[in-house]
């Protein structure tokens, strides 16, 4: 079974990885660009829809973050160990839309904008909750894709 | 067209991610996922500058960069991603790191930029 890499974005260790762009850079940032346009339009989306309040948890960029995180682990065990994926599978779907749609930057701003004295203890529960929340939605991710699909036995 | 904006910038952020996160693991041979680290930091940044400008920026330029160029720039799944398998391979130390360092400096870089241009925007 091909391990899996360390950075789902790129990862220099793998040799396919390392030449992905050699002959390929306007297909490979054409569909990471495609795809993080169509992720950020997501994440947009469901801002307009669950609009934060002033001082309440930030629960759209929470779910963002949270989804994003579970779907990265049913895709990097799909196109690892599972498919034969195109090559432009990864870099669309996992740089790209996933990449996208997921986001640190608003995370740390909101994160800033609670640590006032009387939402402080708001701010800490958003960064340790979102944290622990993503890290166990890729596990999650992970253990289900594994349990439904049926790995491909490397030769 | 807040729509368009939001879209536009992050076809740039993404890219720019893929592209910066290549070059910096060209330089480090470290398990330590610097790349990641990096577009991260930078986008807290650039997103807490943009934020701390507050109506003194147009809020089409926030959508373009804030929403779409920073969002996008920054990942959450692949920062979550990579401490998973840095776990996965007991790289503890690495793990734990990742998740200390990135978040207090993501943070403290957002608020320090905030900070700045706040008290330049006045």
């Amino acid at each position: 079974m091909p391990e899996e890499p360390l950075d789902p974005d790129v990862d220099l260790r793998d040799p396919v990885q390392q030449r992905e762009l050699v002959r390929h850079h306007v297909s490979v940032l054409g569909v990471i660009a495609l795809g993080g346009g169509l992720g950020a339009l997501a994440r947009y989306g469901l801002a307009q829809a669950l609009p934060a309040e002033t001082a309440g948890f930030p629960w759209a960029t929470f779910w963002t973050n949270v989804a994003g995180c579970f779907l990265i682990g049913v895709l990097m065990v799909l196109v690892t160990e599972a498919w034969s994926a195109h090559r432009l599978v990864r870099p669309f779907l996992g740089v790209g839309i996933l990449g996208g749609f997921t986001t640190f930057s608003t995370y740390a701003v909101e994160a800033r904008n609670l640590l006032r004295p009387d939402t402080v203890p708001l701010a800490f529960a958003y960064l340790g909750g979102t944290l622990a929340a993503a890290l166990l939605a890729v596990l999650l991710g992970h253990a289900i894709t594994r349990k439904l699909v049926p790995v491909e036995v490397a030769v | 067209m807040t729509a368009l904006l939001v879209f536009l910038g992050a076809a740039v952020g993404a890219p720019m991610r893929y592209l910066t996160d290549r070059a910096v693991q060209s330089r480090h041979q470290s398990l330590f996922p610097w790349g990641t680290f990096t577009v991260n930091l930078i986008g807290c940044v650039l997103l807490g500058g943009l934020a701390g400008a507050g109506t003194a920026l147009p809020a089409a330029v926030y959508s373009l960069l804030g929403t779409g160029f920073c969002g996008a720039l920054t990942t959450y799944s692949t920062f979550s991603y990579e401490t998973v398998r840095l776990v996965e391979r007991q790289s503890y130390f690495a793990a734990a790191a990742n998740v200390v360092v990135s978040v207090a400096a993501g943070v403290g870089a957002a608020a320090f930029a905030y900070e700045a241009v706040h008290a330049l925007a006045g």
